[in-house]
């Protein structure tokens, strides 16, 4: 019903476009003083008003009618207000599976009663919605028709309307944000309930396989997330080792002296490098490079294990090369061509020229590239779910297997959980300190990149 | 025919000695981008402790030529250079030359100040270290201070050397920017429109030190104003769709110019 009710407003509101614009041209022919907005904008106002105020209300109707038929409904239950909240969820959610043809067994005459009721009251709702909607539309474009003549200032009404959209969409992006925090905050201290958070933050053991019924066998329990934030670090390091050389030096390499056949061939693989879904890279990491690393390490005599911190965080590193790369080829080719010949006029070398003049020019863009790809690394879940370990080890043995925040994340997700279990709200409490982490060096990043911004 | 063959003698000499003055000599110089043919067989001379400004209207080829000078064309993809340019009776096109070398000895300022995005200590610096002319850090602070002086910069800028040269006003850009080319004790300094960017005080500022500068190098300007040409130029050349059209002394070519072109030109009937 509402996909037709929105199908009908764009229609209406188009409509209203063409015959706004008509009159508006109509009292515009033969007028004697200058007329102040061109008829399109008449038009578009006159939309706007059709169109826009009925949306909000359907919006409204839609996301408000559900708790409103959900509190009659279990009103009229006989016996509901003797219930706490989850029995009588219990119930609601019953009487909505009838209603939807759900039915699992026999209802009682007490749930079908409820069942005609919601259904009565649903239908009385979508009624009331249509009317409401038809008459808001209706006024609106009464209005909007009305309003039209010379001296009506349109163009300003329809762009302050666009600039209302434009500031909602972009609270749409913040809000999200915000929730997402909100509900990893909100985990996170029923976890800090039960777990302090100076244990949390300081400890030295992870091993949250603690059991979660009372028939399980399992260990302890302990909840220090240094070992887990000390094999992020581990494989980040390692990533980035491989990374930010091979990335700033392939774009110095495709910026400066890569003919242009040879760049436009390249450039396009690197973003296709970008492309590769992780889990890929998780492939070839658990598959290819870690027995590789292993048979490597176990050769030189140092004991290995099957998963590394190499291997993840060598793949990870390629994974993360486009980037720094990418990034890097974007500063590097803002500094004008003024700074090159500057630098060439006074007899400097090409090599002189990119390491004197070029890369510190370029080195706001690249820090905040080789940041952000930081994050990224940190914020890197598939790979090292398939190719790092489980096992939370401080060990700074590249072939030993190490553990991740993303990883534990994952595990403690997985399989039987509760969420009135400290393992499971760990996952919580540790979403909190990667996002922490993250957000630390995006800011650093944004902010290096703003300083240190060169105006050449 | 005593009084003969003193005359003849006497313009023989003149010859050789302005043969010997010439500091650069571009003979048949013709330049290409790609296809196209931006310089048709230009023969120019450039004398020593001279200002020799190239005039002429947009597109003319009088940039082209300044950039073949110190072969900064090379830098420009698809650029070809025929014919002969030579400093001090050597080759610069020759390939053992060696083009690093031949900008240290022939510098450049540009149309738009383009001081690095270091500080001006920095700036001026950057040519003599990587030159290495200075042997430890009293060299250098004593170049950086004779470059910035015979810039006339330094009064105004030597108590923030260590502030960023972008920080300075365009005309001190500008200037720091030809403090950045006498650093490296260039022998010649090609000079593309340097004042286009500049208001009139920069303008005559920057005019007063070519006119010092003079003493001690050769100077090559293109510029599009026809007084700055006539205030600081010794010898002018006009250019004219790739072609060289006249050169001549400057206090000649502005009253009593050899070609109808140039007058025209001089006279603001086209360009």
């Amino acid at each position: 019903m509402s996909g037709y009710l929105i199908a009908a407003l764009a229609l209406a509101a188009l409509m209203m476009t063409f015959v706004g614009c008509a009159r508006a041209r109509a009292t515009q022919n033969g007028a004697a003083e200058k007329t102040h907005s061109r008829p399109i904008y008449h038009g578009l106002n006159a939309a706007i008003w059709t169109g826009v105020p009925a949306f909000i209300f359907l919006l409204l109707w839609l996301g408000g009618q559900n708790s409103v038929i959900n509190q009659l409904v279990i009103a009229s239950f006989p016996g509901a207000e003797n219930l706490d909240p989850s029995a009588r969820s219990l119930i609601l959610s019953e009487i909505r599976q009838v209603a939807a043809g759900n039915i699992f067994k026999e209802p009682t005459p007490e749930i079908q009663a409820a069942v005609a009721h919601l259904k009565s009251l649903q239908q009385i709702s979508t009624v009331a919605m249509v009317a409401v909607v038809a008459a808001t539309m209706a006024i609106g474009a009464f209005l909007g028709y009305r309003v039209i003549g010379n001296r009506y200032r349109a163009r300003h009404s329809v762009e302050r309307s666009v600039t209302y959209f434009m500031m909602f969409s972009s609270f749409v992006a913040i809000v999200t944000t915000l929730g997402i925090v909100a509900s990893l905050v909100f985990e996170a201290l029923q976890f800090f309930a039960k777990v302090p958070v100076t244990e949390f933050l300081f400890g030295l053991r992870w091993e949250p396989q603690i059991a979660i019924r009372a028939d399980q066998v399992a260990g302890q329990g302990a909840f220090g997330v240094l070992p887990v934030m000390f094999g992020t670090f581990v494989i980040s390091l390692i990533s980035m080792i491989v990374a930010v050389p091979t990335g700033i030096l392939s774009a110095i390499y495709l910026t400066e002296y890569a003919d242009r056949r040879f760049r436009a061939a390249v450039k396009p693989l690197l973003e296709i490098l970008a492309g590769v879904p992780t889990v890929v890279y998780g492939f070839f990491a658990v598959l290819t490079v870690a027995p590789a690393v292993r048979s490597l390490g176990l050769g030189l005599g140092i004991p290995s294990s099957p998963n590394s911190a190499l291997a993840a965080g060598a793949v990870m590193g390629v994974m993360i090369i486009p980037f720094i790369s990418s990034l890097s080829d974007d500063a590097l080719a803002a500094v004008p061509r003024a700074m090159r010949e500057g630098s060439f006029a006074l007899g400097a070398t090409k090599g002189e020229t990119i390491r004197k003049v070029l890369l510190p020019a370029a080195l706001p863009g690249i820090v905040g590239g080789v940041l952000l790809a930081l994050s990224r690394a940190v914020g890197e879940t598939m790979i090292v779910v398939m190719a790092a370990g489980l096992i939370a080890r401080m060990t700074l043995n590249p072939f030993d297997a190490v553990t991740t925040v993303t990883v534990q994340i994952v595990t403690l997700l997985i399989g039987d959980s509760e969420f009135d279990n400290p393992k499971t709200l760990a996952a919580f409490a540790l979403g909190l300190i990667l996002f922490l982490v993250t957000l630390m060096l995006n800011l650093i990043a944004l902010r290096t990149v703003r300083k240190y911004r060169e105006k050449y | 025919m005593n009084i003969m063959s003193e005359a003849t003698v006497e313009k023989a000499l003149d010859q050789k000695m302005s043969d010997a003055n010439f500091k650069m000599v571009g003979k048949d110089v013709s330049v290409y981008y790609g296809e196209k043919r931006a310089l048709f067989d230009v023969n120019l001379n450039v004398r020593k402790n001279t200002v020799t400004a190239l005039i002429g209207p947009s597109g003319c080829g009088k940039s082209t030529f300044l950039r073949t000078l110190n072969r900064m064309n090379d830098t420009i993809e698809g650029c070809r250079v025929t014919g002969k340019i030579t400093l001090d009776h050597s080759d610069v096109y020759d390939p053992s030359v060696d083009v690093v070398e031949l900008r240290a000895r022939v510098g450049m300022v540009f149309q738009k100040p383009n001081p690095f995005p270091k500080s001006i200590y920095e700036n001026i610096a950057y040519g003599p270290r990587i030159h290495g002319l200075a042997r430890n850090r009293d060299d250098l602070d004593a170049i950086v201070e004779s470059s910035l002086k015979k810039a006339g910069l330094w009064n105004e800028v030597k108590d923030r050397l260590h502030e960023p040269g972008t920080g300075l006003s365009g005309g001190q850009q500008q200037r720091l920017c030809i403090a950045r080319a006498i650093a490296v004790s260039p022998e010649v300094i090609l000079m593309d429109e340097p004042c286009s960017a500049l208001d009139p005080i920069a303008t005559a500022k920057v005019e007063e030190l070519i006119h010092e500068l003079r003493a001690n190098f050769t100077i090559v300007i293109v510029t599009h104003s026809m007084q700055q040409a006539a205030r600081v130029s010794q010898r002018t050349a006009m250019f004219h769709l790739g072609n060289l059209v006249e050169e001549n002394d400057t206090d000649k070519m502005f009253t009593n110019p050899d070609d109808q072109r140039t007058q025209d030109y001089i006279m603001g009937r086209f360009g």
